[in-house]
């Protein structure tokens, strides 16, 4: 049984209260004397805030309390931080202006938190708000990532809007290979800015109780621990030791609840100064306004490459959004979680990037699925395939001539690269999308007077950011290692704990499978416990395709130090020594013989460490009672997935309408704990992609307003715009954790932005900007047109 | 949302004796309950249609189908006996929002909101619709006023809507790709007297689209709009589509409505 565990498509535990509405989210809790919050957001990009005025709202009925950014600072409430340093290539550090959790001096992005209404009932917090009145000095915003630097300032002291001008690579190598370079490739990219859209709405509960100074705050979070320890630290509402953080089922993040919010951190604030229990949910517009969005890049990418194909350097300018703050993981994002990765999966000895990051008065940026990854593949794929239809060449044998072949591979960048066949891969997608089949595709299209074009893109990302002493010493300030803790009950059956937690990974069934697995115990007699700081080990949650790859090693860990333990108390029992017995399949043998005890006996054995009526189990002497064990997993490297998608799209040009018609990939994920729920990370990922590359945009106007603050203008994928996806693996085992796993959540969002891009251009011919919108083609269509007719 | 009295009626009598200034009627809610929860529109009263039977039930006559006003888009969607006399209707129907707003949504609240991106009022318009209220009966040229405005008067509620039968007719629509409204709606209706087009989606509000109606009318043909150009000065233009892209969207919407013209 056990063996076959990993690699199993075992179904997910944890649907059957998702679709039968038992799923306990944060705002399906309700308290015992409950007030509701209601936060008064800035209507301006930017404005100073001359005077905020809650006479009128305090005497609403139902109003409870009302906080400003005032109280923020009478009670010293500290600001959010931004949890990673980047020192500029002056060797200055990063500046960043004050984050309030409320503003009391200026508001810098329309969502901007002013006060906080709290009142009996939602209505009547809500009533109270709009007698609030807050008297704004509007001041010119500063919307345009490109033109940002040339703006007026928007915080005194921070030049040009300038966060970090930021560099990586070897600029004199990368400047030698372009002198040398037969053909220099330019392209001019951006990438949209996109609105998380998680499910689940954020919300936030706080709970205090004076008589015992516990403090309790129940969120919608990837990383209660990290909510806790900053809301402790930093915001200082509360010693880390008497505060409890709860991420109860939590619907969806994307990235967006990696850290604490504003409203986290002033619910929590609140709770405790009031004494009762304030509760908070967010509206799908409160959503749109003030989540952290992803990606908003400006980028001029340059290769250099040889008469024979042979891509001898890159050269990256990037201009990064980071919106009206530094959020917690910004700063990361379009650094070392971006360039590091833009020469992808190509043997490219020179490579140089500079990142300038610019603040504007719109929603703070952050990392969103793939975090820095989707803008370095977008890049790196669209150029080799600018720099293969430059040189007449077949855009997969251009690939293919510059694919890294041995292993380890150290980049000329940052990363040593351990494992991977990116040959095996990028063949294996060739003949699943039929390659060779596309150009009979491609005429079948034409006779129907529709355009057809296919697309590449290989991807490779460094999920499972790792180890804590490097990420620290690049300005981590956090190490970034997970924790579990495997916990057998007296009658056999296993509580896992663990520092990651699922917003819909499926990891109550990944990780059963593990345990399962090493310890030959069925999945029913495991439960996966997280998202609550009370009760496990401290942890680093779940992000960057980390859970598995760390905590998933650390369950693993923890797994063979009860092996370990299991073997001394089973040599006992069966009057061996720990070094002859085996154990395997839950049982513990002595070797060459048939005597042997189970997992389950042991752990009883454990937990009644005696002799009492038929109950004979007395301890080695030594060993503590009790069968529990925790583990750190600190890994030696990151892991590095890779893999090829090829998508093929059909389109219509009287309305200029892209449509996907064909998607394969075949990914290299190592080593396959649950194919199913893999396959599943997949499709998402790929639909967020394909959003990304047609359909969504968050567009800001020239006064900062968010245009697309509903669904009604901001286009989501749907499942009609999609073909079935092929979806295929290779393997080749990490060697950076016990488990061979590379990470699967944000591959596919990674990889088809550029695969949808790259075949659109191959249809029409022209360069297009992303959202390849209907619109955008059907000008383009039309631009082209008209140009051939005028060279006519 | 604030605070409301909310009543179900069972009579057109009983609906119209309780209405005032500061009421709304209720039927599917899919846009009321939206901007009453975004605090756009609040009301003293709510007056729940739904259970009033006059307001339901379709009926069909050699020239017309006559739709209650509390119908659902789900129930116009799959009704045999409108596919057979105007399956147009149908295929408009079963387009609108997503299958929960279709089994909401009501053809009654969807003209009197007179959203300019919704898809009924050009079905109203092309097959020379006659809107039946609680007080009069209303031409569907006479009906749609402008931007979300109706000539019904406080207090007027819709009873049914009576769609003449054309000879074919078709509705293509060119969904937003965030909302899914009409970014253009065209409605293609030949009748015995001439040929009716009703685009939605494009202006300010409903409007007949004159240059193709002359076209259709001498060559009632795909072909026959090969020419067409449509003047865009006054179509709409926003962040998913121009003035100039609507109005090829008209042209190509129009092709396909005359190419599937049943």
């Amino acid at each position: 049984m056990a063996s076959s565990m990993i690699g199993s498509r075992v179904e997910r535990t944890e649907d059957k209260k998702f679709i039968t509405g038992k799923g306990r989210y944060t705002a399906d809790i309700t308290l015992h004397g409950q007030t509701y919050a209601f936060f008064i957001r800035s209507p301006h990009a930017r404005a100073k805030i001359k005077k905020v005025d809650i006479s009128k709202a305090l005497a609403a009925p139902g109003v409870v309390t009302i906080l400003t950014g005032q109280d923020i600072i009478k009670d010293k409430i500290g600001g959010l931080i931004a949890g990673w340093k980047i020192v500029s290539k002056d060797g200055t550090d990063m500046k960043l202006p004050a984050h309030p959790p409320l503003a009391h001096d200026q508001v810098n992005y329309v969502g901007d938190h002013v006060a906080v209404v709290i009142a009996e009932s939602l209505e009547e917090a809500r009533n109270a708000a709009e007698l609030v009145n807050v008297d704004y000095k509007v001041l010119t915003a500063v919307v345009n990532t490109a033109s940002a630097m040339t703006s007026e300032a928007i915080y005194e002291g921070i030049d040009k809007n300038l966060c970090f001008d930021w560099e990586l690579g070897d600029k004199a190598k990368t400047e030698e290979a372009f002198a040398k370079a037969d053909r220099i490739v330019h392209l001019k990219l951006n990438n949209n800015r996109l609105v998380p859209n998680a499910m689940e709405p954020r919300a936030s509960i706080g709970e205090y109780n004076s008589s015992t100074d516990d403090l309790t705050l129940y969120t919608t979070s990837q990383n209660p621990h990290l909510t806790r320890l900053v809301i402790s630290a930093f915001n200082g509402v509360h010693p880390e030791h008497k505060f409890r953080v709860v991420a109860p089922d939590v619907g969806g993040g994307f990235g967006s609840k990696i850290y604490p919010y504003a409203e986290d951190v002033v619910i929590a604030y609140a709770a405790k100064k009031i004494g009762r229990p304030v509760k908070w949910v967010c509206e799908r517009t409160d959503s749109f306004l003030s989540d952290c969005h992803g990606r908003d890049h400006v980028t001029e990418a340059e290769l250099a490459v040889r008469k024979d194909g042979i891509v001898t350097g890159l050269r990256v300018n990037t201009i990064a959004n980071l919106g009206g703050y530094g959020s917690l993981f910004a700063t990361v994002t379009p650094t070392y979680l971006y360039a590091p990765l833009i020469v992808g999966l190509y043997n490219i000895p020179a490579a140089y990037c500079n990142v300038k990051a610019v603040f504007t008065n719109t929603a703070p940026v952050d990392a969103y699925r793939g975090a820095g990854r989707p803008e370095a593949t977008y890049l790196i794929e669209r150029i080799m395939d600018q720099a293969a239809n430059e040189m007449g060449m077949d855009r997969a044998e251009f690939r293919k001539k510059n694919f890294i072949t041995a292993f380890p591979h150290q980049q000329c960048l940052v990363h040593n690269i351990d494992s991977g066949d990116y040959h095996a891969h990028f063949n294996k997608a060739l003949e699943l999308a039929d390659y060779k089949g596309f150009a009979k595709r491609k005429a079948d299209s034409a006779a129907k007077g529709k355009l057809r074009g296919i697309g590449f893109s290989t991807y490779i990302e460094a999920c499972g950011i790792a180890p804590s002493s490097v990420v620290m010493s690049i300005g981590a300030g956090v190490g970034l290692w997970e924790s579990a803790e495997v916990r057998f009950n007296a009658t056999g059956n296993i509580s896992v704990f663990t520092g990651a937690h699922s917003h819909g990974q499926g990891h109550a069934t990944t990780f059963a499978q593990i345990v399962a697995d090493k310890l030959g115990v069925p999945m029913a007699n495991i439960d996966l416990v997280h998202g609550d700081t009370d009760k496990g080990p401290f942890g680093m949650g779940t992000y960057g395709s980390r859970s598995l790859a760390v905590g998933g090693s650390a369950i693993s860990k923890a797994c063979d130090k009860i092996i370990d333990k299991g073997k001394r108390v089973a040599a006992h029992m069966l009057e061996s020594t720990p070094d002859e017995i085996d154990f395997k399949d839950g049982e513990f043998i002595v070797r060459n013989s048939n005597k042997k005890k189970t997992i389950g006996e042991i752990a009883f054995a454990c937990y009644l460490p005696g002799t009492y009526g038929e109950i004979k189990s007395p301890l080695p002497a030594g060993v503590e009672p009790g069968l529990k064990e925790t583990a750190f997993y600190d890994p030696i490297n990151f892991s590095f997935p890779s893999g090829s998608h090829v998508c093929e799209v059909e389109i219509d040009q009287d309305t200029g309408v892209t449509k996907v018609v064909k998607y394969s990939c075949v990914d290299d994920f190592g080593t396959l704990i649950n194919p199913m729920i893999v396959e599943g990370q997949v499709h998402g990922g790929l639909a967020q992609g394909i959003g990304q590359a047609l359909y969504e945009n968050a567009y800001y106007d020239e006064t900062g307003q968010l245009v697309t603050a509903s669904y009604m203008d901001y286009a989501m994928p749907r499942a009609d715009h999609f073909p079935e996806f092929k979806i295929e693996y290779t393997c080749t085992p990490a060697t950076s954790n016990p488990l061979g796993v590379k990470g699967c959540g944000e591959a596919g969002a990674i990889a088809s932005p550029p695969a949808v891009m790259n075949a659109v251009i191959d249809a029409i011919g022209t360069d297009i900007s992303m959202p390849a919108t209907s619109e955008k083609v059907w000008q383009a269509l039309r631009t082209k047109v008209k140009s051939a007719k005028k060279a006519a | 949302m604030k605070s409301f009295n909310y009543h179900s009626a069972s009579t057109v009598a009983e609906a119209t004796g309780l209405a005032s200034k500061a009421s709304a009627y209720l039927s599917g809610g899919m846009t009321m309950i939206p901007s009453m929860k975004m605090r756009l529109a609040s009301y003293k009263d709510v007056i729940d249609v739904k259970k009033i039977k006059q307001l339901h039930g379709i009926k069909v006559s050699s020239k017309s189908v006559t739709i209650g006003a509390a119908t659902k888009h789900a129930e116009v969607a799959q009704s045999k006996e409108i596919k057979k006399a105007i399956p147009a209707l149908c295929t408009l129907a079963g387009k609108i929002g997503d299958a929960q707003v279709r089994n909401r949504g009501t053809l009654g609240g969807s003209i009197a909101n007179n959203d300019p991106t919704a898809c009924y009022p050009s079905a109203c318009l092309a097959l020379n619709a006659i809107i039946h209220t609680s007080e009069r009966k209303i031409e569907a040229a006479k009906f749609f006023t402008g931007m979300f405005e109706t000539a019904l008067k406080k207090g007027e509620l819709i009873v049914a809507v009576e769609f003449s039968i054309p000879e074919k007719s078709s509705y293509v629509k060119f969904p937003n790709p965030a909302s899914r409204y009409a970014m253009v709606g065209v409605f293609v209706a030949k009748h015995k007297a001439g040929v009716q087009v009703a685009v939605t989606g494009a202006k300010a509000g409903i409007y007949r689209e004159k240059a193709i109606e002359q076209a259709l009318d001498k060559n009632f043909s795909e072909k026959a709009l090969d020419n067409i150009i449509i003047d865009s000065s006054d179509l709409n233009s926003d962040i998913h589509a121009s003035a100039d892209y609507r109005a090829s969207l008209i042209i190509s919407s129009a092709k396909q409505a005359v190419a599937h013209c049943k």
